[in-house]
């Protein structure tokens, strides 16, 4: 049945997160975009200890229901999720990237991980100091066609290890997985070059594994409290069972893609996700704006029929009405996940107008603001640079909309390129 | 919790609706549209699928609940048939809803019961004004009261199947600057009903001008009452009616243009084919599914009985842009052909341009 209701528990967690928002994230907005390569330890320190117990918890319980079926009804995981990044990212997106948590590498173990793959690379989340995992996927030849995977993980027989060469570039969170804590990074790699998409196989790589390094950390337009860089593998050896699922290399057409499509199906969640968050920076820019201009007098009043209406006035309700779309877009695609139902199209949909909408949205708070929408002693700019990466990362505007395109008119990659 | 799937029934209506837009509306719409005149059969067949008396409780004769949420759904279904046959086949809707939401005992007792019978009501309502000031919570008609009965003096315009109504419930501003709604009988004195209106779109839908010089009404035909209505709430749910209405429209043109880009080759291939044809055929999906996405939230609000007039402003600001630019955009992806009218991806441009101004022409 059609509802807009927020479950009470959800509600009442989000109230936290705006104070989280407010109180840690907000005040040290600006530092952490001046001084891009130091870590938001005010926000990592209040998170922490609360996501740790969280995970404690949840890993006794799963240890105790052992592998009895998951109760009725719907799943609160991904609904939760989604509303939380949106408050957090309207507090600060980039900080909200250095989340200590298993992250989208997490996710990827949680996927096709094993039950003693869960065991060994998810416990440390329960316990100890702040980690963090990360997904390394983008090569510099390989964006968002992801086939074009170069990284190699050859298998030694003798020693019974994996070897990987290759480069890996856009790594979020990349360092303080794999150099600041002790956390992993799942890459993807090929085990076989020729394989197209059958032979790329998820790893995961340990913190301060021998022949692996942080080439770089990327200097960027916005979220520069996020820690990007770029990670090259010389010969990193990695234990056999440190591969993701099955290391056949199946060329039985239907299955062959199985691997790829176990990476593309955890898109199903995350871009959900980062349309939370462009919209959640895009809440940011507009509250504020909308304080902003009361404070000058200048306040939407929704009676007024539309031909009394300001070009600001018409501004605001455009920037609202774009906001809602954009943001009940990815409430449907979260919706249907908690439902069990399929979203891939509706996630896609989602991302798509999210990333767009929210760069949109912020670029207006600056041209409303006038100068001080340009300075940076206000955050507005900082939100505006913020929010541009929404529309690239897990999958550019265009790719979301080529897979939306493709879905809606039944086309596969050969008859819509 | 948080869904967005429809229930059993909602499914059901909507099946069937749908069956009926695409088996009887889409058979005769182009030319109700070119001749300015619906076949009597199809109208008497969408009276029959019963839309309005299962809004209606039992206790008035309907079989029902009345819904803003299933209205919207049923309004989308119906408008993607046709607009303009839509809003002929609920016209009587105008009256009934707002009695159903705010009327007093003795209205919903005179008015309602006639919805569950074969025939339909001749009822409409007269809400906007033929002016670019037209504003509906400070109109120009007015309504004052004397000696136990209300005057009424003022223009109106865009009241559908004015000519053959019994009855057209007229909104007009009291001395108070409230919108309040009274219920006049066609032949009321000082009542003049204009020739029929010549638009862009609706062309199948007779609208009327009104004139009110004098008009006097007991004041017990006052919707509501004497404590009146609360007007916010009513025209709120006509925003919804439209805008749902605007989402079927899109809906409409969005699927014609698919299935013709699939279908049309050039250079070789479908124009589907190409990202830039291909592209515009998926922003426009995700529009017309974040409007639709919109509208259900403001209906949300209107069932719960909470306050909904912010949401209603935004959402109306989004659909009708939303519905011009899907409309006009599968007349750009049928080219030179668009614009030709053996396709009928003109007329919904056509009928979508109204929407902007079309305010309470249905409601739900």
């Amino acid at each position: 049945m059609i509802s807009f209701e927020i479950p009470e528990r959800i509600t009442n967690e989000l109230q936290l997160a705006k104070m989280v928002a407010e109180q840690v994230m907000r005040p040290k907005s600006r530092y952490y975009d001046e001084y891009e390569h130091e870590r938001p330890w005010e926000y990592i320190n209040v998170m922490w200890p609360v996501l740790r117990d969280q995970n404690k918890r949840r890993f006794e319980r799963q240890a105790s229901n052992g592998s009895r079926p998951q109760r009725e009804g719907p799943d609160y995981t991904i609904l939760r999720l989604v509303m939380l990044v949106e408050q957090l990212s309207w507090g600060d997106a980039g900080q909200y990237l250095c989340t200590p948590d298993a992250a989208l590498g997490g996710a990827a173990i949680e996927a096709v991980g094993t039950t003693d793959q869960k065991n060994r690379f998810l416990k440390r989340f329960g316990e100890g100091e702040p980690k963090w995992g990360a997904m390394a996927m983008t090569e510099p030849g390989a964006g968002s066609d992801t086939s074009a995977i170069r990284t190699v993980a050859t298998l030694d027989e003798k020693t019974n290890e994996w070897v990987l060469n290759g480069e890996k570039i856009f790594c979020t969170s990349g360092s303080l997985a794999l150099e600041e804590s002790d956390g992993f990074v799942v890459v993807w790699a090929t085990v076989d070059r020729h394989a197209g998409r059958a032979g790329m196989k998820p790893f995961v790589v340990e913190a301060k594994t021998p022949g692996v390094s942080i080439a770089k950390k990327e200097e960027k337009l916005g979220i520069r409290a996020s820690d990007t860089v770029a990670i090259v593998f010389n010969d990193a050896r990695l234990p056999y069972d440190h591969i993701l699922g099955s290391p056949e290399v199946q060329q039985v057409d239907a299955a062959s893609t199985k691997g790829f499509k176990g990476a593309m199906r955890t898109f199903d969640a995350s871009r959900p996700v980062v349309a939370a968050s462009a919209m959640g920076i895009a809440r940011a820019a507009l509250d504020f704006t909308r304080e902003r201009l009361a404070e000058e007098g200048i306040k939407v009043d929704y009676t007024k029929p539309r031909f009394t209406w300001t070009a600001v006035e018409r501004d605001l309700i455009e920037m609202e009405a774009r906001h809602k779309a954009g943001w009940l877009l990815t409430l449907r695609a979260a919706g249907l996940m908690a439902h069990g139902k399929e979203n891939r199209l509706e996630a896609s949909m989602c991302k798509a107008r999210a990333g767009e909408t929210a760069t949109w949205i912020t670029q207006k708070a600056v041209e409303l603001l006038g100068p001080l929408g340009y300075s940076r002693e206000l955050l507005v700019e900082k939100w505006m640079r913020d929010a541009k990466i929404n529309d690239i990362y897990e999958g550019t505007k265009q790719i979301n909309l080529l897979i939306v395109a493709r879905s809606i008119l039944g086309y596969t990659r050969h008859e819509l390129k | 919790m948080i869904d967005f799937e429809l229930d059993e029934e909602q499914k059901m209506l909507s099946e069937a609706i749908g069956r009926f837009a695409a088996e009887r509306v889409r058979r005769v719409y182009r030319e109700a549209d070119e001749e300015g005149q619906i076949p009597a059969d199809v109208l008497r067949s969408g009276w029959e699928l019963g839309l309005l008396p299962s809004s209606i409780p039992e206790e008035y004769g309907g079989f029902g609940a009345h819904s803003a949420v299933t209205g919207a759904i049923a309004l989308e279904s119906f408008a993607w048939g046709d607009l303009a046959i839509t809003l002929d086949i609920l016209a009587p809707g105008l009256v009934a809803i707002p009695i159903l939401l705010a009327g007093t005992e003795a209205q919903k007792a005179t008015y309602l019961p006639p919805f569950s019978q074969e025939e339909k009501p001749r009822l409409t309502a007269a809400l906007t004004e033929p002016s670019i000031h037209y504003d509906p919570r400070h109109l120009k008609t007015t309504a004052a009261l004397r000696d136990g009965h209300y005057v009424l003096n003022g223009v109106k315009s865009m009241v559908p199947l004015a000519d053959e109504a019994e009855t057209i419930l007229v909104y007009a501003q009291e001395s108070d600057g409230r919108t309040q709604g009274f219920l006049l009988p066609r032949h009321t004195p000082g009542l003049t009903v204009g020739e029929r209106e010549k638009l862009m779109g609706l062309r199948a839908l007779p609208t009327f001008g009104l004139t009110l010089t004098d008009c006097r009404v007991p004041a017990a035909n006052k919707l509501g009452g004497d404590a009146g209505i609360d007007f916010e709430v009513i025209l709120n749910h006509s925003r919804v009616a439209l805008a749902a209405a605007a989402v079927g429209v899109a809906r409409a043109s969005h699927e014609y243009a698919m299935r013709y880009a699939k279908e049309r080759i050039a250079f070789g291939e479908p124009i589907a084919h190409r990202q830039s044809i291909a592209f515009m055929l998926a922003e426009m999906a995700i529009d017309i599914d974040a409007a639709r996405l919109l509208v259900w939230e403001t209906a949300w609000l209107l069932d719960q009985g909470r306050p909904a007039t912010q949401n209603a402003t935004v959402m109306k600001q989004y659909v009708d842009e939303m519905v011009l630019r899907v409309t006009d955009g599968a007349v750009q992806v049928l080219g030179g052909h668009g614009y030709i009218r053996e396709h009928p991806v003109e007329l919904w441009l056509r009928n979508a341009r109204g929407f902007a101004t079309l305010d309470g022409l249905a409601i739900v």
